[in-house]
């Protein structure tokens, strides 16, 4: 027998061979992953004369702390409580107690984030960094809605262009076209469709109403923001899921279906006892890709709102952005992005627990 | 339970005729065999009996009903399927359970017809399990557990046995027919397996290529075939042919001859022949004897392979023309491999095609 050639007889072969993808995973993966933790324990600037300095979780502290503001509305003389122009109580402004009021040290430099009336007091929940606060919600928010609403609308499409149609490969590429394009070229197209003046989504709708619809700005306002960019996001990547959707209905045996046609299924009792099940992996899949996905959003909101209007769209990934990029804060960026790394795996370990096999 | 009638069913995809226009009575109780080579459309006719495939043309009548356009559940006919098809996520109970489920029948009946069938298979141990934790032939039990059930009127196996070894597969054999005589059902079976058929059915439909080739009972089909087909088809080692021509006939027999035949006369089986024609004549190999020696037979040959089973010694002879034969003969004998030898047949047996 032929004997083998030194490369296959030597392990370091193998490693030489795996050795660029493996430099490069380092250099842009674990490097930087490592970078990230140990920057948000410093006070690093990007670019900056003086030496780092190691201050613990600062960054943290900064990013994430809250505070607890409990109002007394102000009263007159005869202490009856004053009210302003609406009938509502009145209460002292916030500032008196967050700069450099010696009693309420807990809240110092802090910003309101929201507050509500208990009783005759205002409560106000605090925090030291706003903007990152409403990107968290923001975020969160984006999560809740599109990792249900893009995992169903794809399994829905996975289910009607499975069904054995002539043609209906158009129908697969047509739907799978917005992920091939990039998400910049989708997000400026989506710009001009959301355009406040002579946008495309307001002509239609106008057009649809008879005129009675009324333009909206739905980039520029704050209560459509938001909502803008989740329906354009689910828009362009539920056809990416909709292929791994698709990728596991096609595991599930024909003869299972043909088993239920003959015991009298319906097609919803087939879906629930026979398609359901046999997606179960494929679902924790799409489930945890969207979630991350989702948490990661960033291309969009740079390109159609940078964050704006009042924050109404920041999100973890852009803060992190700005603030590291932007305003040259690297250690405050690596923290964010520190908390969010977190934050995801926590939730997608939640969800492997919750999807578990359980026998 | 209930008759069955296939009324020149046809099946077409496109212009390519599958089934070529086929007629079968079944009576209520019967156990029905459909067996062909792979291809034959057997299994594509099983499936227009259930539903799984439209009928093209012709007439398909269940307890005197046409049913052509019914939905398969309403049909009243349950099926197992070669792969078994039973659900994976489910336990055993709801695997059986299932048609009950889905029609919504109530859960105290559920649970007793689901225990009736599990009794009757003999597996009530089993009802917990999940498939991916049963053998090949319990998961089989399942699958005709769920057919069991829901009392349909005719069961219908599409080559249930084809995924188990050898000696499940006889097991399972036994059980099929043991479950046929309890239930008194109508049974239509198709397999590709002619020791299933013969053993199983009541009534076998040999098919080919679409197309009815007999229908009878297995010694009918066995003892006389309709053409060479059914004969080469049914029977182990497969009927040998060997090609004669007709040297003289009267009314009562046939005189033929070849160069590896000596003149042999034969009894005439109502067949118009002339002096001079070639036809073939068919021996199954437990009727060939084979002597040692040149001598003794009719036919003469040499043995090329000697196979010796014990209670059985199979050999392939070469005969002077070049074409084989096989004879089995049902003893352990010993023939050497180049030796010559003569075959012995009764003319009582042979075929004439």
């Amino acid at each position: 027998m032929k004997k083998n050639s030194i490369l296959t007889r030597h392990n370091t072969t193998g490693w030489l061979f795996a050795s660029p993808g493996f430099g490069l995973m380092l250099l842009f993966i674990v490097i930087p992953f490592i970078l990230a933790i140990a920057f948000s324990l410093t006070n690093q600037r990007l670019m900056s004369p003086n030496a780092a300095e190691f201050v613990g979780l600062e960054n943290y502290t900064n990013m994430l702390d809250v505070g607890i503001l409990v109002v007394d509305p102000e009263i007159d003389a005869s202490g009856n409580i004053l009210v302003d122009k609406n009938g509502d109580n009145k209460y002292p402004r916030l500032r008196k107690f967050t700069r450099n009021n010696p009693d309420y040290p807990n809240v110092q430099g802090m910003k309101e984030w929201f507050s509500f009336s208990w009783g005759e007091q205002k409560v106000a929940i605090m925090a030291s960094d706003l903007v990152f606060m409403k990107a968290l919600v923001n975020t969160l928010t984006f999560v809740a809605f599109v990792a249900p609403i893009q995992g169903a609308l794809a399994l829905i499409l996975a289910l009607l262009i499975n069904q054995p149609l002539r043609g209906i490969q158009i129908f697969r590429s047509i739907y799978f076209m917005p992920v091939v394009v990039s998400i910049v070229v989708v997000s400026l197209l989506w710009r001009f469709i959301y355009d406040g003046q002579n946008g495309l989504l307001n002509s239609v709708l106008n057009t649809l109403t008879f005129g009675h619809f009324k333009a909206v700005d739905w980039l520029g306002n704050q209560d459509t923001a938001l909502g803008s960019i989740m329906a354009m996001s689910i828009w362009q990547a539920v056809g990416f899921h909709m292929i791994i959707w698709l990728s596991g209905l096609q595991t599930i045996s024909p003869t299972l279906y043909e088993a239920a046609k003959i015991e009298g299924a319906s097609p919803w009792q087939t879906f629930r006892y026979v398609t359901w099940p046999g997606l179960r992996n494929t679902a924790v899949l799409v489930v945890i890709v969207i979630t991350m996905q989702a948490f990661s959003l960033f291309a969009q909101i740079d390109v159609m709102t940078s964050g704006g209007p009042l924050d109404s769209t920041q999100t973890i990934v852009y803060q992190a952005v700005e603030r590291g990029y932007g305003k040259q804060d690297i250690s405050g960026g690596s923290a964010m992005s520190v908390v969010l790394f977190l934050l995801v795996l926590s939730i997608s370990l939640l969800q492997r627990y919750l999807t578990r096999e359980k026998n | 339970m209930a008759d069955l009638q296939l009324k020149s069913i046809e099946k077409n995809y496109g212009s390519t005729r599958i089934i070529k226009g086929v007629d079968i009575d079944i009576k209520d109780g019967e156990f029905v065999v459909f067996v062909g080579p792979s291809g034959c459309g057997k299994s594509t006719l099983l499936r227009m009996i259930a539903g799984l495939e439209d009928i093209s043309g012709g007439e398909l009548t269940i307890d005197g009903k046409v049913v052509n356009d019914l939905q398969p559940k309403d049909r009243g006919i349950a099926m197992v399927f070669q792969s078994y098809a039973i659900f994976p996520h489910m336990t055993v109970r709801e695997n059986v359970g299932f048609g009950l489920t889905v029609s919504g029948v109530p859960k105290d009946e559920k649970v007793q017809r689901v225990n009736e069938a599990a009794q009757i298979l003999q597996m009530e141990h089993l009802l917990d399990r999940r498939p991916s934790q049963l053998s090949g032939g319990q998961r089989q039990r399942v699958a005709i557990g769920r057919a069991i059930v829901r009392n349909p009127k005719v069961f219908l196996f599409d080559e249930p046995l084809s995924n188990l070894d050898a000696a499940l597969r006889m097991d399972m054999r036994m059980e099929i027919s043991k479950l046929h005589k309890k239930l008194d059902a109508t049974m239509i079976y198709v397999t590709h397996d002619q020791v299933e058929a013969m053993t199983l059915a009541d009534k076998i439909v040999v098919l080919k290529d679409g197309e009815v080739q007999q229908i009878g009972s297995p010694m009918e089909l066995f003892h006389k075939p309709a053409n060479r087909f059914v004969a080469g088809f049914l029977g182990s080692p497969s009927m040998n042919f060997v090609k004669v021509k007709v040297v003289a006939h009267d009314n009562d027999s046939i005189t033929v001859s070849s160069d590896v035949i000596d003149e042999v006369v034969l009894p005439r089986h109502d067949r118009d022949v002339a002096v001079g024609d070639t036809i073939e004549l068919g021996i199954r190999p437990q009727y060939l004897e084979p002597h040692h020696g040149e001598l003794k037979g009719s036919m003469h040959g040499r043995v090329s392979l000697s196979e010796r089973l014990g209670t059985e010694t199979v050999l392939d002879i070469t005969l002077a023309d070049g074409n084989k034969v096989i004879a089995s003969i049902s003893e352990d004998k010993v023939f050497e491999v180049d030796e010559e030898i003569s075959l012995c047949f009764d003319i009582e047996k042979v075929h004439i095609f």
